[in-house]
């Protein structure tokens, strides 16, 4: 009972993490390359175009779940555990919705990264 | 990529992995705060090293989006990870931490994914301001499939 409470509680942290994630990769395509837009218009309007961005503050909230939902998580389960199965999933999960929600093209040689950086994680936070 | 692009995601790398490391060293000199005594928390800003990784980390969110407005999430996020074998370095070598074989295996899994998704392309995704003009002008879905394929195909060489 317990193991499934502390699966369900990464799964939770995985989900906002990757909403949170992808809402802010939109916001940021919808505010356009930083960049450009500091030398053409100023520090200011790169801050107001941001602020003036609805998804910009879902993804903040969307963050802000998933780091609390991984304090809750943590203190249910093991940090060994808990810590790189979140953090590993989190990528496989970001390249699926990445895929389907922002339409970034995911070939195979991004596949192999995700899993490979996956992997890595598991193994390195483990 | 520009020189200064390159500069970016390695600040989304270095700031969260010393922001992240700064953090906890603080917050292990405070010791645990309990949930009813939440003024702790507070009282915590006030730690030099606390301050300093929410400085850092502050640092890593600005780069993190500067990151996200020209690149793929599904780029930026491989592209960066090896903030974690940075971590485990530091480990090694400033903190004399031993590192075990599974480990290593770790920092080569990661190493290999940024290699990786680093001789890709950087943004891909269409419906973005700074769509190229020949996705465009393939309004013809086979052609835009085509046009896509082949520039990835390119890429991959």
């Amino acid at each position: 009972m317990r193991q499934l409470y502390t699966w369900g509680g990464i799964l939770v942290v995985v989900f906002f993490s990757v909403v949170g994630d992808v809402l802010m990769a939109r916001a940021m395509k919808q505010v356009g390359d930083v960049h450009e837009l500091w030398r053409r218009s100023g520090l200011w309007t790169v801050v107001g175009r941001i602020l003036s961005t609805p998804t910009f503050f879902l993804g903040v909230c969307g963050m802000a779940v998933a780091f609390f939902s991984l304090l809750f998580a943590l203190s249910w389960g093991d940090v060994s555990l808990v810590a790189p199965a979140a953090a590993s999933l989190t990528f496989v999960g970001n390249a699926f919705a990445a895929k389907i929600f922002l339409h970034e093209k995911v070939d195979r040689r991004r596949w192999i990264a995700a899993f490979l950086v996956a992997g890595g994680v598991a193994l390195l936070a483990g | 990529m520009t020189f200064r692009k390159y500069l970016v995601l390695a600040g989304v790398t270095v700031f969260a992995a010393a922001g992240d490391s700064m953090l906890s060293h603080g917050m292990k000199q405070i010791g645990s705060i309990s949930l009813y005594h939440l003024q702790g928390l507070i009282l915590a800003v006030l730690n030099p090293w606390v301050a300093v990784g929410i400085l850092l980390l502050l640092a890593f969110f600005a780069s993190y989006m500067n990151a996200l407005s020209w690149a793929d999430l599904t780029y930026v996020l491989p592209a960066t990870s090896l903030g974690y074998v940075l971590l485990a370095l530091v480990a090694k070598f400033a903190l004399h931490e031993q590192i075990s074989l599974l480990r290593w295996l770790g920092i080569v899994l990661i190493s290999g994914g940024v290699g990786f998704v680093a001789g890709g392309e950087a943004l891909t995704s269409h419906g973005h301001h700074q769509t190229p003009p020949f996705a465009t002008a393939a309004k013809d879905g086979a052609a835009d499939s085509e046009v896509a394929s082949a520039v990835s195909g390119g890429a991959e060489q």
